[in-house]
């Protein structure tokens, strides 16, 4: 069975002043797939990951996200076009909830794009328009099925920042969700979460990915969580690929196993 | 805690209150020449009050401490008395100028009120919604009454003519504000918003052939009853208010009017900010606030979304800047420094960022303060910036410290 | 050629007075990250605390110049670092941690109350001094026209100099100074490594407040007349010159100071002087917009 590609980066490179974060990484992401990239801390991931969702211009290479006969250079779009139009949607390493508005409405605000055009840029919707107030509707039913989901529907008219942290990370997740994208980049998602809570989310992105049929690109360093879900391994170290392959190949490589040396993780 | 450790704290604090105190308020110097006159004993109370002051603050038991209170963050409920209290106060702002005690002066009292209460709702979009801290507000202000006064003196237009134009012309110039300050922070925004209002405010004061300089435009015409002058007498073929009802002229009337044009402006004003925040509009400009990284991650253009607040912002102070204009019958640069800017700031911050009505409360007060005794003015800046000190460190998100949610999930 | 030169002077002069409060302002926000929109009331104080000094001694009968500066502007910095001392436990210290614009707001605050104290206790009448330094000397003459410097510009620019090689070496070389700059990377590890965090930032304060006094002190005697009114233009100048420099650079400060002061002087002298502050905003808004980091800052890459 031949995948898809959905994401073909190639040659990527990120200079900083002098220090080379990403040096010509290449990489494909499958549709479909869970796609996980790891390696020892300062290898480069969370500068992929930036690159990839506009909060860096790349000094090099080139992103290609494509789907359903559109294609998106990502390396040349504006940061949020990249959410917005290409659908890459993604989460924080430090969870960025907007914490003083409701569960809610992070949710709402997620599916601004949508609501801005059925209020017709606000204006019909300061008069009432029909629409409008149907759109609304529609997105307070989608974030609810989402909150049913995860179980913070109880909580829904709660400050995000009151949430305990496991939650919180999940809404972020379920939040990037309510965008509709393709291909979702979660930073770490496990990262605070113990052993019980850590299988719960990677279950969680199985089935997001199973339902909705997008691509999830993973950073992670909680191998349990990387060698159950991923399709797919990426492996960077000093900002270069070091191995790319499926998990169980990558678990016996032994220049990853060199490059994690001295880090233990089951 | 014992008594000698508290002891300690306060005769450091008195030392402080002394040391501050002596070189300022010790020797008072006189307004012309070289001469100065003790004042030892303020000095006095200054260390006294602060000795007292820190040793009471000292026996406040723990759990009484007011900002330990405050720590928590939440999105507090729907307050119930918020709506009630409203309808209360907009029957009372209805029937103020009939009421028995009311007088021209007062009614003339409650339309700068109200014009204060207008820019404090303006200015809340962008700093209390947007987190976007505006300091040159007052450019605005000036934009809206200058481009009234101008073209009612260059071109003759009038009050309902200009309104529109004024509140578009501001939001122009605030769109021309936000360009420059897209990629700012908060605290590089907020000077260089102070530059532009201190720009605007240098350009009035010396560009006199076309602003009249220091002496501004003194002749700005007053709004007319559908065409009809509220006046004792007309030009030649103008029908007055008075001649086509026939009422004897009274300049009450003329106050009333502008009050109630002023005050069904405030509502409409009010209508609009409070159905903003429910709109995809609103809800960007306070998930910009909250963090505007998650923003753009959500495809949240922010650039649209602070120029949105900046332009709305500033139509609105336009128009309280007309109705300023018309109140006082000529417009001058010195109504519109940056003193100005920071009373507006002082109305949003102590009213409640996001507040409606505690910006109302904080509007009134702040309006009506210099009336109660010239005294109390002098001081009325002193306390505002304490206030405003205070307010941050004790309530921060002000007196009404409630956030209603935009749109709330109800059980099936 | 000759007014050009004259101008030049004026402007390091003046430039030299923007470099002292901007010194300020950088050192607070390289270490705490705020801008202290008080420090320009702060300069303003140590304007009035020097004028105070001066008719004081006077009254006393010390008028020997040197010995009664010295007095002036051991207690102008004295006094005035009291008042930044007060001013950043009062109205910052506690908001340390509290959201992105409470410091700020808290800093207005401050700053509106400052400038309304000194109106209420001195009076809004401006205040003068006669001159204490008097006197210069002729640079050069050109087509008629005298170059002259007085010896109080020489001073103004040789103390501001001084202080800033002083202060250059206390950052390199002291263990404040080390503590400082570890405060400056990063406040939570210097606080685990044993610096005490509240004592540096206060001490940053208090030296950014003794500057500023100094500051005050050569306006008093440069211009011989202050209200209470001066702390607003010069504070926002003076960050301008921070900023312009690189906010968070010490030589940068004075490298900022300078550059503003001689813009100022230059277009007073060839341009309409009432619009000279116009310019000061536009470079401002100039340098934000296209250079915000500054002539000697490093660019800020956003953390995600």
């Amino acid at each position: 069975m031949s995948k898809e590609a959905l994401l073909a980066v190639e040659d990527l490179s990120m200079r900083f002043g002098g220090v080379t974060a990403v040096d010509e990484v290449s990489f494909t992401a499958y549709a479909r797939d869970i796609t996980a990239i790891i390696g020892p801390n300062g290898a480069g991931k969370t500068t992929v990951f930036n690159c990839l969702t506009g909060f860096y211009r790349p000094s090099a290479g080139s992103l290609v996200l494509a789907q359903d006969g559109k294609q998106f250079r990502l390396e040349t779009l504006q940061g949020y076009r990249i959410a917005r139009d290409a659908g890459v949607a993604r989460t924080f390493q430090n969870v960025r909830l907007f914490a003083g508005m409701t569960v809610l409405e992070n949710l709402i605000v997620a599916q601004h794009a949508e609501l801005t055009r059925a209020s017709r840029y606000n204006f019909g919707g300061l008069f009432g328009l029909r629409s409008h107030r149907a759109a609304e509707r529609a997105a307070i039913e989608r974030a609810r099925e989402w909150l049913d989901l995860i179980g913070l529907t109880a909580r829904a008219n709660e400050a995000a920042g009151n949430l305990p942290y496991g939650a919180q990370r999940k809404l972020e997740i379920v939040r990037a969700m309510c965008t509709g994208p393709r291909l979702l980049c979660v930073d770490e998602p496990a990262a605070g979460l113990n052993p019980h809570e850590s299988a719960e989310l990677a279950r969680f992105l199985v089935a997001i990915r199973d339902r909705f049929g997008i691509g999830i690109l993973l950073i992670e360093h909680d191998m349990s969580v990387v060698m159950g879900i991923s399709d797919h391994v990426v492996v960077l170290n000093y900002g270069q690929k070091i191995a790319d392959g499926a998990a169980s190949e990558i678990r016996r490589d032994p220049t990853v196993i060199a490059a994690y040396l001295g880090e233990e993780e089951a | 805690m014992g008594w000698a450790p508290r002891l300690k704290d306060a005769a450091l604090a008195a030392l402080v209150a002394f040391a501050l105190a002596l070189p300022l308020a010790g020797f008072q110097t006189a307004d012309t020449g070289q001469g100065f006159t003790t004042r030892f004993d303020w000095v006095a109370i200054a260390a006294g009050a602060a000795f007292a002051g820190k040793l009471l603050l000292g026996l406040v038991p723990r759990r009484f401490h007011l900002r330990q209170r405050a720590a928590r963050r939440t999105a507090l409920p729907e307050n119930q008395a918020m709506p009630i209290a409203g309808a209360a106060l907009v029957a009372f702002a209805v029937l103020l100028p009939v009421l028995p005690f009311s007088s021209r002066a007062l009614v003339d009292l409650a339309t700068v009120a109200l014009i204060y209460v207008m820019l404090g709702w303006g200015l809340n979009i962008v700093v209390g919604l947007a987190g976007l801290l505006n300091l040159g507000y007052a450019a605005f202000y000036a934009v809206g009454a200058y481009s009234f006064a101008l073209a009612a003196h260059w071109y003759g237009l009038t009050f309902w003519e200009m309104l529109p134009l004024a509140g578009l012309l501001a939001a122009v110039s605030g769109i021309l504000l936000g360009l420059p300050v897209l990629r700012l922070r908060g605290d590089y925004l907020a000077i260089v918003t102070l530059g532009f209002g201190e720009i605007v405010r240098i350009v009035l004061n010396n560009w006199s052939p076309v602003t009249g300089g220091p002496n501004g435009v003194n002749d700005v015409p007053r709004p007319t009853f559908f065409g009809m002058p509220i006046a004792a007498r007309a030009p030649e073929g103008v029908t007055t208010f008075n001649d086509f009802f026939h009422l004897a002229y009274n300049p009450m009337q003329r106050v009333m009017f502008l009050y109630y044009v002023c005050l069904a402006a405030a509502l409409v004003i009010n209508w609009f900010s409070l159905r903003i925040r429910r709109l995809p509009v609103g809800r960007a400009w306070e998930a910009l606030r909250e963090d505007e990284i998650a923003c753009r991650a959500l495809g949240l253009n922010p650039t649209t979304i602070k120029l949105s607040a900046f332009a709305i912002s500033a139509m609105i102070g336009g128009f309280a800047g007309v109705f300023f204009a018309a109140r006082a019958g000529f417009v001058s640069p010195e109504s519109f420094n940056f003193q100005e800017s920071a009373t507006i700031l002082a109305i949003v911050v102590l009213g409640g960022m996001g507040s409606q009505l505690g910006i109302v409360l904080a509007g009134v007060v702040l309006a009506t303060l210099p009336e109660f005794g010239r005294d109390l003015a002098q001081f009325r800046m002193l306390f505002f910036g304490a206030a405003m000190v205070a307010i941050m460190i004790w309530r921060p998100r002000g007196f009404f410290s409630t956030r209603a949610p935009s749109v709330r999930l109800d059980p099936p | 050629m000759a007014y050009f030169l004259q101008q030049l002077v004026n402007g390091l002069a003046l430039g030299a007075i923007y470099a002292l409060i901007a010194i300020g302002y950088t050192m607070v926000y390289g270490i705490v990250g705020m801008i202290n929109f008080a420090h320009g009331e702060i300069f303003m104080i140590g304007a009035f605390i020097s004028l105070i000094g001066f008719l004081v001694l006077g009254a006393l009968g010390i008028t020997w110049v040197p010995l009664a500066l010295l007095l002036v502007l051991l207690l102008a910095m004295g006094f005035t670092a009291v008042y930044g001392w007060t001013v950043e436990r009062i109205a910052y210290r506690p908001l340390r941690g509290s959201f992105r614009l409470a410091p700020l707001i808290s800093a207005i605050g401050m700053s509106i109350f400052l400038q309304n104290y000194v109106l209420l206790i001195q009076g809004a009448h401006e205040k003068t001094l006669p001159p204490v330094i008097s006197g210069g000397f002729v640079l050069m003459q050109s087509g008629g026209f005298a170059v002259q410097v007085s010896w109080l510009q020489l001073i103004i620019v040789g103390v501001t100099l001084a202080l800033m090689a002083a202060f250059t070496a206390m950052i390199q070389l002291t263990p404040l100074g080390r503590a400082q700059r570890a405060t400056e990377q990063d406040m939570t590890m210097a606080a685990l490594l044993g610096i005490d965090v509240d004592r540096t930032i206060s001490l940053t304060f208090v030296i950014g407040a003794a500057l500023a006094a100094v500051a005050g002190l050569m306006v008093t005697m440069q211009y011989g007349v202050i209200d209470f009114f001066i702390g607003f233009l010069a504070g926002v100048k003076a960050f301008t010159a921070a900023v312009l420099g690189g906010i968070g650079s010490l030589p940068g400060a004075v490298l900022g100071g300078l550059l503003i002061g001689l813009i100022e002087a230059f277009w007073s002298g060839y341009f309409p002087s009432e619009y000279k502050d116009v310019a000061v905003f536009a470079v401002l808004i100039l340098v934000l917009m296209f250079r915000p980091s500054g002539l000697l800052g490093r660019p800020e890459v956003e953390k995600v």
